[in-house]
């Protein structure tokens, strides 16, 4: 019966070692200990929830680069193709342009030609002209030394003299 | 629900274990009294002086050369309380010579039968009845026994390794924890996050942290102790029905005193219940606020001592048998039992944290009708 009839002693000292070691282990062990735990807790929490804002934040700038990429390529298309469409104007103009000087140089050539042509033509015009008088000087001298010999020399003569 | 399960399993083993202990208890008058063969050890006393308080803290025996045992041992202060006229004596225990020579001091006379003090008479006798019990008066003995010295040990042990477990947080803040620290965090927050909260509630939980950490490790710690099968370990400490008497009497106050109104009100005016049926419930109720820190109190006490006694019992088949060939037997057997107890130490501390903390629990929560 000694075993289950509790000992007065036994009760007294291990209410007061319980007591105190309540009091010693609240104060000093276990409110730091979980006052550390918490506070640990909390900022993982809180370096979690920053991390999960940060890449959010992330993806918002990566949609803003690509916004500004889309743009920027937009934008160098458009400009690519206003440079093609100048390019062609103006190889088109240098083109039309070089046309008509050349036509306008061809032009002006065929004109000194066709002058040089006219130039030349009264130019033996008046050759012939002046050889004709020449032969006609010649025969009349000599018709009126010998009648036949002055016949051939204006036979001899015109047939030497070719025209063209 | 489950709990009630085991709660009825553990009872009804704790009332087994209570009935086989009355029996061994009675063995052992039985073998004292045919005590008359000197070469048989008495394994009954043995066992029972084992698991009981002790004036000394045995170490071990030496025989003298003319055959004599004297046991080696640590003496411990002994304090008793006399009542009329009130005065306070301490003395060591080695004085008694263990039980073999009464002490005086002042105008009393203190003999030692059996680890329990009496008045004896100048010339140190004591005197029985009819039936051989003595009926002299004992002092009010407060004496620092084996039990309250392990006791003290492990509150000091207690204090010297949480103190340090919380020095670490405050060196290495906001850091994983590392070395003894990195052992216990896990386990405080096992009592923490899955006896205290679940059982409490979040919100309201902070408030009996403190007792139920304590209680957990005190339990735990002292429970490790007595497997220790010498100094410091060795002594029955939780095993003690004082011990689990003061703890589950913790367990009753606190419950009581923050039981909130719907706590009463279950109690003296259980709603939806017959008028006619209040009287019998409050009874009922009533016996309830005790049996369940009762529960605790037996629970503790008799896994303990029961755990105690298995191992002793197998070590004492060598001097029952009286051979050493059942030494290889009994090895075994008690290393198995070790381990077993060693889960059961922890066991025992989770399910006292875990009751406490329920039966907490259901005295703060708020009902909603």
């Amino acid at each position: 019966m000694d075993l289950v009839t509790p000992g007065f002693g036994l009760v007294f000292w291990t209410t007061i070692t319980f007591v105190l070691l309540m009091f010693l282990l609240g104060k000093f062990a276990w409110k730091p200990i979980i006052g550390a735990v918490n506070a640990r807790n909390k900022s993982i929490e809180d370096a979690l929830k920053l991390a999960e804002t940060t890449k959010e934040e992330m993806k918002q700038l990566q949609a803003d680069n690509e916004k500004i990429i889309a743009e920027a390529r937009r934008e160098r298309d458009a400009l690519l193709k206003e440079a093609r469409e100048m390019k062609d104007q103006l190889i088109t103009q240098a083109k039309k342009e070089a046309s008509d000087e050349s036509q306008k140089i061809l032009q002006a050539a065929k004109q000194a030609i066709e002058n040089e042509k006219k130039n030349a033509i009264q130019e033996l015009k008046t050759k012939v002209a002046e050889i004709s008088i020449e032969i006609a000087e010649k025969i009349l001298a000599k018709e009126l030394e010998n009648k036949k010999a002055s016949e051939d020399i204006i036979s001899n003569s015109l047939d030497r003299l070719t025209l063209n | 629900m489950a709990y009630n399960t085991i709660k009825r399993s553990f009872f009804a083993v704790s009332v087994l274990l209570l009935l086989s202990l009355f029996s061994i208890a009675s063995e052992h008058v039985n073998a004292q009294a045919n005590h008359s063969n000197s070469e048989k050890v008495d394994v009954n006393k043995a066992i029972f002086d084992h698991i009981s308080d002790n004036h000394d803290w045995h170490l071990w025996d030496v025989t003298d050369a003319d055959g004599t045992v004297h046991a080696v041992s640590f003496p411990l202060p002994i304090i008793l309380i006399n009542t009329n006229p009130f005065s306070i004596t301490t003395f060591m225990s080695s004085e008694f010579h263990h039980g073999h020579s009464p002490v005086t001091k002042g105008k009393y006379t203190y003999v030692m039968h059996e680890q329990k003090i009496y008045y004896a008479d100048a010339q140190g006798n004591l005197t029985y009845d009819d039936k051989g019990n003595i009926i002299n008066n004992t002092p009010l003995d407060l004496s620092i026994t084996k039990n309250v010295s392990t006791l003290f040990l492990a509150a000091l042990l207690m204090i010297l390794i949480f103190m340090s477990c919380a020095k670490a947080y405050k060196r290495r803040p906001g850091l994983a924890p590392k070395g003894l620290q990195g052992f216990l965090e896990p386990i405080i927050l096992f009592v923490k996050d899955d006896i205290v909260i679940p059982n409490i509630g979040e919100k309201k939980h902070a408030r009996f942290l403190p007792y139920l950490l304590t209680v957990f490790f005190f339990i735990w710690i002292l429970n490790m102790m007595g497997l220790i099968p010498f100094f410091p370990g060795s002594a029955n400490v939780t095993g003690n029905i004082a011990v689990t008497f003061v703890l589950a009497l913790f367990t009753l106050i606190i419950t009581n005193v923050s039981g909130n109104k719907d706590y009463w009100k279950h109690i003296f005016a259980m709603p939806g219940l017959p008028l006619w049926l209040l009287p019998i419930m409050i009874v009922v109720e009533l016996i309830g606020i005790i049996a369940k820190p009762f529960a605790l109190m037996i629970r503790l006490f008799a896994n303990i001592t029961a755990g105690h006694i298995v191992v002793l019992s197998l070590v004492s088949l060598i001097f029952v048998f009286q051979t050493l060939a059942i030494a290889p037997v009994s090895v075994a057997f008690v290393l198995f039992m070790d381990v077993l107890e060693l889960f059961v130490a922890a066991l025992q501390a989770y399910i006292f944290t875990m009751l406490s903390a329920l039966f907490i629990g259901l005295a703060v929560q708020e009902h909603h009708h």
